[in-house]
């Protein structure tokens, strides 16, 4: 039987307020156990929440951003659930009423086409503490630091189809989120998670199938593997007589496997109801219309716009514009290279990504700056150095030699563009290799072009690569013929 | 010295009759005296208490002082207060030092008033007679046999014995009103979010409210001067501007449209009481007021909306008593389930654990629809009659009580009487409004209070009928015997 997937996630976004969402407490990442816990975030008895108003904003800035409906009205709710790291016995989050309700958002498949998810909704809410079970023998440990950490959750449409999809539906709202700097999107801190709901049906069935929901996956790589692994348990457990259960389960990524947490039976009663402690959040029309005005191009419009501006392919301008570091990056550098896009952009996703991706290294922390590079890209440009020995170049940018021209004056890297020089080491290599010249001469002409190349590589290695290679090509072209 | 009132008592610091040591002294000794038998403090801070008398006359040595510098008062121990034990009544929180104070704790220590001591309460403020306190019950001082109210019991019972001059209440389902009416003082519950619940330990959130207890309206009318007002702490706090609560007192009530519910005045009300309070009401009419019978319709639904509201707050509220973080934890836990059933089970008593389960089952999945929401309809019909009735009338009077105070254990083994006990006093906690209990005479040697109903924010209102009441009666000033 052909099955078909589908998938929906629930994306929990650490908001990336100063303080918490219901106090005043940091929310600095990897301070010392319980020292960013207030009594707010404690749940002392008697202490009361009091809403971050830059959360709402955050929240209503996300709605306006995917063209969701913003309600009027959004209600706190409380979710009542006893857990040792939950301080108040109740988590305060929102249920009827979220902050955002439907949106949409485009994502590319790999064919190239565009598909749109749907967006259920997103609510805030407060994150919990941590419990920590090493080192305190038969005991567990509370860290409160995180708990009172402002989420966002965006709930999707079950809309997604395959692992590939989810995935891509994951870097678009970790892309929207960080271009709007609401979230830092740092998913080894867990600032950015996600739990997937998958089931699978038989093809062509209306009907979902029962669903599992994988928990608090954090990275793409394990949202894809995590799916396709739970994808195929429900197949074969399907196919040989079984049924899926709806239940709670969790990826453990170095096993490579999902199990189960809880079932539906053990599931808890949240007993939500709406929170007595907080009065509703209204938002008025002026202040969407305010957060609109102030909105920065987002990754589709700015990808669009690239295009349009720097003649880029689609491919390359998604690629530029999936981190906004990234696309402001590549502006930087292309106003440093006077205008020339495809160089810069052929050098960023090409050297510059790999030598980042090997150094583990972010945009941000690049030792080649944009201005570096564009600098760079001017000399390819104006034929002051070769593609080839920009490499070079480059690798010593890296290496914090210099900038480029510094680098190209202190190595004597300028391209030999003297034409009696070059004219001297075509002659020169032509003398040296009479076979190589009769063997040229007899050829037939579609093939002189193939064995001019070991010409070309002879002058190169003697000019150490410096001599321009389209004098070079001219010249020889020239000086074999006779 | 004792009987003085807050008003007297601040004339006698300002004039040096008394300093507030010897003050606080007087007010010590007669604490530590009768507390055996009333039981009204839990605690009492001798030490404290002392120094921030010394601190006061220092003050007001160096004129660095409010005109109620230097007072005694004995705080409800529902008000968190930095250093000081704050046990809500319950074994839960028996060794629970809070390490912060109430912004209703802050206010009156920056005015200068004089900590005694933290009153004896029903547990987690759930009780109408005092006796579900892990503390053991507190006497009336009217009668050693018979019960203060609750749950502001040990306020009450302190002002009423004049163990203190004044205390702090708080008032959910009628818990300052009751008592107050039971006692023989005054006591007011304010609009809700006129007084800060930040630091007041939570029993219902959206029904919670601290305020005055008083002998007097007037020594109300100082408090909540001190009290009232805007808490950035407190979400639910009102952001509008507070009134001078004194500045009304002397106003004639002449012409005052007072409305008298025919709910309130049915087959429920003991006859006794019924007659007190018809005196009560003539006496308004003397002082100009007329007065008109209204209706409110859905009276006999608060209870049961009561009910259902307060336990489904209470059952989340109470939920951060686990004993991971603080308060009580049962020995030597086996495991997690272990360690909350028995911290949970050993540390609530018996009412307390009631209303958890009342709330947790109305909120629960199937249930929540027909308890929960239905009683959150029932709410807004009980603030809708109220407002269709202050259309036509200034204020609404009526009891505060269906009768006098009852006999110790008389309610214990019947709650649901209990509940029923508090039919005038919750619609006022559903509606959010403001009301005040006065004492109005006494049936058979006990206390009987007249409930004022005000519309939002009307506290001068109630506070100016009450203080004209009290200039042209007597009942306020009786003291109990044995404390006079």
């Amino acid at each position: 039987m052909e099955w078909e997937t589908v998938i929906g996630l629930e994306i929990h976004a650490q908001l990336a307020t100063k303080s918490k969402i219901f106090s005043g407490a940091s929310t600095t990442y990897g301070s010392e156990p319980n020292t960013q816990a207030c009594a707010v975030d404690l749940g002392l008895p008697g202490v009361l929440p009091v809403i971050n108003k830059e959360v709402v904003s955050m929240a209503v800035k996300f709605g306006v951003a995917i063209g969701a409906i913003i309600p009027e009205r959004s209600v706190f709710a409380r979710k009542n659930y006893f857990y040792p790291d939950l301080p108040k016995g109740y988590q305060i989050s929102q249920f009827e009423h979220p902050i955002v309700s439907r949106g949409n958002i485009e994502i590319e498949l790999e064919d190239g086409t565009t598909k749109t998810v749907g967006v259920t909704r997103a609510h805030l809410e407060e994150d919990a503490g941590k419990s920590m079970h090493d080192g305190f023998g038969d005991n567990t440990g509370i860290d409160l630091n995180r708990a009172g950490t402002p989420l966002l959750e965006i709930v999707s449409e079950p809309d997604m189809r395959n692992a590939k999809e989810a995935v891509a539906y994951m870097k678009k709202i970790h892309s929207i989120v960080r271009y709007l700097e609401i979230c830092d999107g740092n998913m080894q801190e867990g600032s950015f998670r996600c739990d997937a709901n998958v089931s699978v049906r038989p093809k062509g069935q209306k009907e979902y199938g029962t669903r599992a929901e994988l928990k608090n996956i954090n990275s793409f790589r394990f949202v894809e593997t995590a799916i396709n692994i739970e994808v195929e348990r429900q197949i074969d457990l399907i196919e040989e007589g079984g049924s899926v259960l709806q239940e709670t389960r969790l990826y453990d990524a170095n096993k490579n496997e999902t199990r189960s947490m809880r079932s539906k039976e053990e599931a808890n009663d949240y007993r939500y109801f709406p929170d007595p402690d907080l009065l509703p959040i209204d938002i008025e029309a002026s202040f969407i219309e305010q957060i609109k005005s102030e909105l920065p191009e987002l990754p589709d419009a700015k990808k669009q716009r690239f295009i349009n501006d720097f003649n880029l392919s689609e491919y390359d301008s998604g690629v530029l514009t999936a981190q906004k570091e990234m696309a402001d990056y590549f502006e930087t550098c292309v106003k440093a290279a006077n205008g020339e896009s495809k160089l810069s952009s052929n050098w960023i996703t090409g050297e510059l990504a790999a030598s980042l991706n090997k150094a583990n290294k972010d945009i941000n922390d690049s030792p080649v700056s944009a201005e570096m590079l564009g600098g760079m890209v001017k000399r390819i440009k104006d034929d002051t150095i070769s593609g080839k020995i920009a490499k070079q170049v480059f690798e010593a940018m890296w290496n914090a030699e210099g900038d480029a021209d510094a680098i190209i004056e202190s190595k004597g890297l300028k391209q030999v563009t003297d034409t009696g020089a070059i004219e001297k080491l075509v002659e020169d290599v032509i003398a040296n290799s009479p076979d190589q010249v009769a063997q040229y001469q007899a050829a037939p002409e579609e093939k002189q072009g193939k064995l001019i190349g070991y010409f070309v590589g002879q002058i190169m290695k003697q000019s150490q690569g410096k001599a321009n290679p389209k004098q070079v090509n001219e010249l020889l072209k020239v000086k074999l013929k006779s | 010295m004792h009987q003085s009132t807050l008003a007297q008592l601040s004339a006698a610091l300002e004039s040096k009759q008394i300093s507030s040591e010897e003050l606080t002294r007087l007010y010590l000794d007669r604490c530590k005296k009768f507390n055996e038998s009333l039981n009204c403090f839990i605690t009492i801070n001798e030490d404290e208490a002392l120094e921030k008398a010394k601190q006061a006359d220092k003050q007001r040595a160096e004129n660095k002082h409010t005109s109620l510098t230097g007072i005694p008062v004995a705080q409800k121990d529902i008000f968190c207060t930095n250093g000081i034990k704050t046990s809500c009544g319950s074994k839960m929180l028996d060794n629970f030092i809070a390490p912060y104070d109430a912004t209703v704790i802050e206010k009156m220590n920056a005015a200068g008033f004089v900590t005694l001591g933290k009153t004896n309460m029903d547990e987690f403020a759930m009780g109408s007679t005092n006796e579900t306190s892990f503390y053991g019950p507190v006497k009336n001082p009217w009668d050693s046999e018979r019960v203060p109210g609750g749950s502001s019991g040990g306020s009450a019972s302190a002002v009423a014995a004049r163990l203190s001059p004044v205390a702090t209440g708080t008032d959910t389902g009628g818990s300052i009103r009751q008592p107050a009416s039971l006692c023989g003082i005054t006591g007011l519950k304010p609009t809700y979010g006129r007084v800060s619940r930040y630091g007041m330990i939570a029993f219902a959130s959206s029904l919670d409210q601290g305020g005055p207890m008083t002998q007097t309206a007037e020594d109300a009318a100082l408090m909540m001067n001190v009290i009232a007002g805007f808490d950035e702490r407190d979400s639910t706090s009102a952001e509008q501007p507070i009134d001078d609560y004194t500045e009304k007192l002397n106003d004639s009530i002449e012409g005052l449209k007072i409305g008298l519910p025919k709910e309130y005045f049915s087959e429920g009300l003991d006859s006794n009481i019924a007659k007190i309070i018809e005196d009560g009401i003539k006496e308004l009419e003397k002082l100009g007021a007329t007065c008109k019978e209204i209706e409110l319709p859905n009276t006999e639904l608060s209870i049961p909306a009561y009910y259902v509201v307060a336990p489904a707050e209470c059952s989340s509220n109470l939920s951060r008593f686990d004993g991971v973080r603080f308060g009580y934890r049962c020995d030597e836990p086996k495991d997690l389930s272990d360690l909350y059933t028995r911290s949970r089970g050993e540390g609530f008593g018996k009412e307390v654990k009631r209303r958890i389960m009342i709330g947790a089952y109305v909120l629960s999945a199937g249930y929540y629809d027909a308890y929960y929401l239905q009683a959150q309809k029932i709410r807004r019909l009980i603030r809708d009659d109220f407002q269709n009735s202050f259309k036509d009338v200034d204020v609404i009077a009526g009891p505060t009580a269906t009768g006098t105070a009852f006999k110790l254990n008389e309610m214990m083994d019947d709650p649901v009487s209990m509940y029923l006990s508090d039919i005038y006093t919750v619609s006022v906690n559903l509606a959010g409004l403001p009301a005040l209990s006065m004492p109005a005479g006494f049936v058979n040697k006990l206390p009987v209070g007249m409930q004022l109903i005000g519309n939002y924010f009307e506290e001068s209102k109630l506070l100016n009928i009450a203080h004209q009441f009290q200039q042209a009666t007597d009942h306020h000033q009786q003291i109990p015997e044995g404390f006079e």
